[in-house]
């Protein structure tokens, strides 16, 4: 487990990036301790909110020389839209960092990264490291429509090797992020794929990984309660070094997995193999 | 609970900083004994311990209530698992868990290192399961007493909740306090779904109940309008949060009156419910509980437990109150 700090950090900024809003916090403490694929769970509201349950946030950005740490806002929820009517100056109380963050084998990587929507907050500063570690990096960026997109010019700063997939066709390749994967991860020689977004995108992403013959890691978006790891909101069924099928914490465990660890297709449901399916009536 | 204790100073406006929070002799009745202080976690809330160690020091709480401890391990129920309500939240979560064995053998001994005093929340699907887990835990360091978890679904019943009828949580109770140590107290943990709580304490008490949990979860239940199905996989789930405090209140001021009047043998309550700061826990004490514990506020808020301790202290301490002991209760008292 990470070893967060839960504090009040300081609005910082609050600003409108295509469909999304990035946060900026000054929470000295936390910067220099996030690792890509970690994120911070905030509160909504004071003390006296009756929104309870942390909303959680891929740390995107950390700046240990600045103390700030930066979270893209989706504001699909109604605890984000809360957060969104912060103004700069406001008290934010914040944990982090918190979850499993990406591995990353020692030396050189040539890597794709896979975003859908704003799941690509998690992987720039991920393709920072793999090339301050002498590695390369491709992007497939995917959304809905351009405006879901998120982060194309910061892809294209660190690399000429970036794929733009829409649904609607409205920017880049019509289609999903995952049209192009095999080709792309033929192109550039991928050794691993890296993937952040919506759960059907990473169950793809990986099926196409392990048909290539790529290892495939990625960072879930699943709802949480806690983020710290005592609610149990956020299971998945996985599959265990020791080949045995257990309910994972995507907040402890994770969020970054082996995606072939992860039983995309049995998501939802209490595998009758799953570590535990006995007892809940499953039958041996 | 022992009596009428003498008028608290009528403080309306209490000054903090003229008042001398270390004086509070926070000592609190558990069981037939005491803890060093009142406060707890609620069952399901905060783990074996572990996750929450990382935001305050467990041995400075009266006492950690675990996840309820069931004979196997228990994978718990599908996902969506919970859904926020106002003020509140509902959680089908199914009891998951590692099993007694494990839990014994991993959980237990890492807390009592910590000097954490364990209340472990103990269930099964039949009465003998119960008995069995109490019996596993004789002579475990840590162990400061049993919370039996009657609101498990009952296998010999149709599935239904052991505490919704006094005559199961009668066999359940004196089940578990036959095997269980002496030495330590057994609590019966209450579920708030019945036609009166009152007759289920009764019941439970004189089974042998060396106390009360009040309360449990609400059954309750959300659609999800998106999805136009129900929120969680479950169906229906147990409501808690600031939602239900009033409900939970209500539970121990009952419960507590019907003791005061000699319709239930004396024993102490441990009141929870929607507990989220030093006021909401006086509240509860002051209806009559000698111990509070915080649960679902934990998921808002880690540090709560022990922030919650040094809020009723200082509530105490601005009322006058130089024991704690003093404030269980005093909502009860003559006008």
């Amino acid at each position: 487990m990470a070893h967060p700090v839960q504090l009040q950090a300081e609005l910082l900024e609050l600003t409108p990036v295509g469909a999304y809003h990035r946060m900026v916090l000054r929470a000295p403490g936390v910067a220099e301790r996030v690792r890509p694929g970690h994120f911070a769970a905030l509160a909504v509201g004071g003390p006296e909110s009756s929104m309870l349950l942390r909303r959680a946030f891929t740390i995107h950005r950390a700046d240990p020389a600045a103390e700030t740490v930066s979270l893209l806002v989706d504001a699909r929820d109604r605890g984000a839209r809360e957060l969104l009517r912060y103004r700069p100056g406001d008290p934010v109380d914040l944990i982090a960092p918190l979850g499993t963050a990406f591995p990353l084998p020692a030396g050189p990587l040539t890597a794709l990264l896979v975003a859908g929507d704003h799941g690509s907050a998690a992987l720039f500063p991920l393709a920072e490291l793999i090339r301050a570690g002498g590695g390369s990096v491709g992007f497939i960026l995917g959304a809905a429509t351009a405006a879901r997109l998120y982060g194309v010019d910061q892809a294209q700063a660190l690399t000429p090797d970036v794929l733009v997939t829409t649904e609607d066709g409205s920017s880049g390749i019509k289609g999903r992020a995952t049209l192009p994967l095999a080709e792309a991860l033929k192109a550039i020689g991928a050794e691993a794929v890296y993937s952040c977004g919506p759960m059907e995108l990473l169950a793809e992403v990986t099926g196409i990984a392990t048909d290539e013959g790529v290892r495939g890691f990625c960072a879930v978006q699943t709802d949480m309660a806690c983020g710290i790891g005592v609610c149990l909101s956020c299971v998945l069924p996985a599959v265990g070094e020791d080949g045995v099928s257990r309910f994972v914490r995507a907040c402890v465990e994770g969020p970054c997995f082996d995606g072939s660890r992860i039983r995309w297709s049995d998501l939802g449901s209490v595998p009758a193999d799953l570590y535990g399916a006995v007892a809940m009536g499953a039958s041996e | 609970m022992d009596g009428t204790p003498e008028p608290a100073p009528d403080l309306t406006a209490p000054d903090p900083a003229a008042v001398d929070l270390t004086a509070v002799d926070l000592t609190a009745p558990f069981g037939g004994g005491t803890l060093p202080n009142p406060v707890s976690t609620a069952s399901g809330c905060a783990g074996y311990g572990r996750e929450i160690a990382r935001f305050q020091p467990l041995a400075e709480l009266g006492s950690i209530t675990t996840r309820t401890i069931m004979p196997h391990p228990r994978a718990g129920q599908p996902t969506p698992r919970t859904a926020e309500t106002p003020s509140g939240m509902l959680n089908a979560v199914g009891l998951p868990g590692v099993g007694v064995e494990h839990f014994v053998e991993h959980e237990l001994p890492w807390l009592a290192e910590r000097g954490a005093r364990v209340l472990v929340s103990v269930a099964g699907e039949r009465v003998e399961e119960f008995a069995e887990i109490a019996r596993l835990l004789v002579g475990r360091p840590g162990v400061v007493g049993i919370e039996a978890n009657l609101a498990c679904p009952n296998h010999d019943n149709r599935g239904l909740a052991f505490g919704g009828n006094p005559a199961t949580s009668y066999d359940v109770i004196a089940a578990v306090r036959e095997t269980a140590d002496p030495r330590i107290p057994v609590y019966a943990k209450l579920t708030p779904d019945v036609t009166s709580v009152t007759e289920i304490a009764a019941a439970c008490v004189k089974a042998g109940a060396d106390g009360l949990s009040m309360i449990n979860t609400l059954l309750g239940m959300a659609v999800d309008t998106s999805t136009m199905r129900p929120a969680l996989a479950g169906e229906s789930g147990g409501l808690s949060g600031p939602a239900i405090r009033p409900v939970a209140v209500r539970c121990v001021y009952q419960v507590h009156a019907a003791m005061r009047s000699g319709a239930v043998p004396q024993v102490p309550i441990m009141g929870m419910g929607g507990i989220r700061s030093g006021l909401d826990a006086l509240e509860f004490v002051l209806a009559g509980a000698s111990g509070v514990a915080v649960g679902t506020a934990v998921f808002n808020d880690p540090s709560a437990p022990l922030r919650v301790l040094a809020e009723l202290r200082a509530a105490l301490a601005e009322r006058g109150f130089s024991r704690f002991a003093d404030a269980v209760g005093h909502a009860h008292r003559p006008s």
